[in-house]
């Protein structure tokens, strides 16, 4: 009998895999959730002499989004976030992951910039921090800068209008 | 057309498979050997069918025929020669070609290096392999044919990730299929046993080998990945507990675990049922990382483009190939008695402990991986296990395990005193806490962890060496002595030093490295570790098919000249895309590393970030260490000599089982 607990554990364990299989992994979370945004101080995109650290929205909800110019999804999900910026709801600040920067400001120019502002993380060592996947990545930080939701992959209009805004206007609304 | 004939190969490799998979496998329980003798030629068949079509691929890439739709997808007009041969392996399609392809050439490996084999036996181990190529060659077939055409072809492919451009990642993944595919012989070996109902110790024999070849190559296959990720992601990082590589450290656990054991079941007939379980385990954990890497069950920064659809068909084959070996292991491993006793103070208990450990090891890092989806399918949570739930795992296993290693590797056989053997070890122990205690202040300040690394080094190191001087001890003629050392004990003394290399490499490394981002102007200079880099500014540099900004940093200690690094940002002429080039000065105690980021202001500043790490090459070297000691003991004598006298004695007896 004890030589069939090596089976016995397999079909387990491919139940799970199995069940797995019909789940979205792109929902697991980050365990940065409901922690404080890991701090880090980057140069910003419009002015290398200026640094740009996540104290300083502190106060205000945001949103973080981690694009490059590399990423073919970020370029999908880019006219979302100019609409999103221009109907000023959220503040988005750019954190231009692993990329080269010349290229990132033609990408702004030509696509538009939804940016409040843009930190540069070339070498992408604020990425280990914040435990990116890859780019593009959403998080949602409240007003006391914990984070609150954390989005993998291109923000769908789906996601945006059932997850990310109505929790944007929850956390907004508790702050005033 | 060319394509086309690709895909016709493959499609006739299939159906060799087929044949390979059924007709020598029944001939082996009918006994009609022309049947048997089939498994042969069809494995030379399937080799050169699956090499035909590969060439074709490759070929597709060479003439840029973006035709083939895999083709645009991975490669692209300017890609450099060396990278549209690699290109073949850089994305899902082309690499379960790379996978088949070794997959043949194992399988006629086997058919080739296995004359003292009986044909019975070899039957059945290549008819195994044959079920694993369908396997495959099915799902190639069916879900991610490599050949798919994109008509109208596109006048241009699209750009390869840059990371991908890279020798290291070349040459990483072939390697790591060598071993994942690698431990499919030890897996068909023990299928075969398993059908047989029985297996000695010429099985054993026959199979070790194979297995440590395979283990080497996935050794090396790590540890080149790591080294990748040192060098090009330029996080001075060299392990993430990503999940792929998680994948193919299962392999590595288990497969280590399996080496153990089959020195136990070759020498003294020892743990046979165990160790067919091993290697069933070995092989299914290769093919649970292929599952989890490509049907996008977790994600990852590896992860391929994932499909449902080859998921659920890996899944699926995972099933069939796992569940049936794991239930034929349930009906016969009861028949494969070992009949053998030990004392619990042995060699044996020895690698049994080694076993234990290996597999707590490896079910902590399954745990790890599977454990966030386990969650997530029960509905309770949704939770990413991360670093520091492996390192509070790893470091209480490691440490009784390297007390172990040369302590196991002294016992003898049967029956063995382990005071006695501790007592032979008694100056090692001195030398290895003194060493312990005294070393870390070399590197400027005591850390227990520093003591604990370089103590447990020492220890593994001169207990292994203990048993090198012992062999020579009693003996007049030193030299003669040391040529009558088999490469077995060679083989095992060096990996066992390259895990005390590792260890230490490791332990440094993680303590005192240094990492600093600075913005320098030209003429500052910053100390690190006795190091001063000075900032020479940026100058222009000129290479085949880029251009470059070259930060020069100047390093001396003491004020004599290390070195000089040029830490470069390149801008590829074609492609337009800029690659940021670390300039490492590699040393065997240290390696500095500098890389340059942006230009800051217009003062010449530049953002520079400045590495100091100590003993990261032990990492590696200590990894390169255990895999050629893997191929060493290969070269040992008895498996050209003995196993063909062995094998004449098998045959001699029945290979049925007999009923119980």
């Amino acid at each position: 009998m004890r030589f069939a607990i090596p089976l016995v554990v397999f079909v387990l364990v491919a139940g799970f895999l199995y069940r797995g299989l019909a789940l979205d992994p792109r929902e697991v979370p980050s365990p940065l959730i409901g922690k404080p945004a890991p701090a880090f101080s980057l140069p910003t995109l419009a002015n290398p002499d200026e640094q740009f650290s996540p104290d300083q929205m502190k106060g205000k909800v945001w949103l973080l989004n981690i694009w490059g110019t590399w990423c073919a999804s970020c370029r999908i999900e880019h006219p979302l976030l100019v609409e999103l910026a221009r109907r000023e709801q959220v503040d988005i600040v750019g954190l231009n992951y692993k990329d080269d920067t010349a290229q990132a400001k033609v990408w702004l120019r030509d696509l538009g910039d939804p940016y409040v502002i843009t930190a540069v993380d070339e070498s992408g060592r604020i990425g280990i921090d914040w435990g990116f996947y890859g780019a593009p990545e959403t998080f949602v930080v409240d007003a006391d800068g914990v984070v609150r939701h954390k989005h993998v992959g291109p923000v769908t209009p789906q996601a945006l209008q059932e997850t990310i805004l109505p929790l944007v206007a929850k956390l907004q609304g508790r702050q005033s | 057309m060319i394509p086309e004939l690709g895909h016709f190969a493959l499609i006739l490799a299939l159906v060799v498979a087929v044949i390979l998979s059924v007709v020598p496998m029944v001939g082996s329980f009918t006994g009609t050997t022309a049947w048997m003798a089939l498994a042969r030629p069809a494995a030379k068949v399937q080799m050169l069918l699956v090499t035909i079509s590969y060439a074709i691929l490759t070929h597709a890439f060479l003439v840029h025929d973006f035709s083939v739709s895999y083709v645009t997808n991975t490669s692209n007009l300017s890609l450099p020669l060396i990278y549209r041969i690699s290109g073949v392996w850089g994305s899902h399609e082309g690499s379960l070609l790379l996978w088949m392809l070794i997959l043949a050439g194992w399988t006629v490996s086997v058919s080739i290096f296995s004359r003292g084999v009986p044909l019975q036996m070899i039957a059945r181990v290549l008819s195994v392999l044959g079920m694993i190529s369908v396997g495959f060659l099915l799902f190639m077939l069916i879900t991610s044919n490599p050949f798919d055409r994109m008509l109208p072809a596109p006048a241009d492919g699209q750009s390869l990730n840059p990371l991908l451009q890279d020798f290291g990642l070349a040459i990483h993944p072939p390697m790591l299929y060598m071993g994942y595919v690698g431990f499919s012989v030890a897996f068909a070996f023990a299928v075969a046993a398993l059908i047989g109902g029985r297996l000695d110790m010429a099985w054993a024999r026959w199979m070790r080998p194979w297995t440590n070849i395979a283990w080497m190559f996935l050794t090396i296959g790590i540890a080149l990945g790591s080294w990748w990720a040192y060098y090009e992601l330029g996080w001075g990082g060299w392990w993430f507990w990503d999940p792929v590589e998680n994948a193919s450290f299962m392999p590595w656990l288990m497969g280590t675990a399996l080496i153990h054991s089959l020195a136990a079941t070759e020498k003294r007939g020892a743990f046979k049922a165990w160790t067919v379980l091993l290697a069933v385990c070995a092989f299914s954990l290769s093919l649970l990382g292929t599952f989890l890497v490509r049907s996008g069950v977790l994600t990852s920064v590896h992860a391929f483009a994932t499909d449902p659809a080859r998921g659920a068909f890996i899944l699926a084959f995972l099933g069939v190939v796992v569940g049936s070996s794991l239930a034929l292991y349930a009906w016969r491993a009861p028949q494969l008695r070992s009949n053998t006793s030990f004392s619990m103070q042995s060699r044996e208990s020895g690698l049994l402990f080694n076993n234990v450990i290996m597999l707590a090891m490896c079910a902590s890092v399954l745990l790890g991986t599977l454990y966030p989806l386990v969650l997530d399918a029960l509905g309770i949570a949704k939770i990413s296990v991360g670093v520091p739930y492996f390192n509070a795992v790893f470091l209480p296993l490691a440490i009784p395990l390297m007390l172990m290693v040369g302590v196991g590797a002294l016992a003898r056989w049967k029956k063995d005193n382990l005071v006695e053997i501790l007592k032979r070890l008694r100056w090692a122990a001195v030398l290895s806490v003194v060493g312990g205690i005294a070393l870390p202040f070399l590197m400027g300040r005591f850390t227990f962890g520093a003591a604990l690394g370089i103590g447990l080094g020492l220890w593994v190191t001169l207990a292994s060496l203990q048993g090198l001087f012992e062999r020579l001890r009693h003996r007049n003629n030193k030299w003669v002595a040391l040529r009558s050392i088999g490469a077995g004990f060679w083989g095992m003394t060096m990996a066992h030093i390259g895990i005390a290399v590792f260890s230490v490499g490791v332990s440094l490394t993680t303590i005192y490295s240094v990492e600093k981002d600075l913005r320098m102007a030209p003429g500052d200079s910053y100390d690190i570790a006795g190091y001063n880099f000075a900032f020479e500014g940026v100058r222009k540099a000129q290479g085949p098919n880029y251009r470059a900004d070259e930060g020069v940093v100047e390093v001396t200690k003491g004020g004599e000249e290390v070195t000089v690094l040029a830490a470069q940002k390149r801008q590829y002429d074609i492609q337009m895309s800029i690659m940021t080039e670390a300039a490492i000065d590699a040393g065997f105690t240290r390696d500095l590393y500098v890389a340059l980021g942006e230009k800051i202001g217009t003062d010449g500043s530049w953002s520079v970030r400045l590495y100091y790490k100590p003993f990261i090459r032990w990492i590696w070297l200590g990894s390169l260490l255990m895999g050629l000691g893997g191929v060493l003991a290969v070269c040992d004598r008895r498996y050209r000599r003995v196993s063909e006298r062995l094998a004449q004695q098998t045959t001699d007896q029945p290979l049925e089982a007999k009923p119980t």
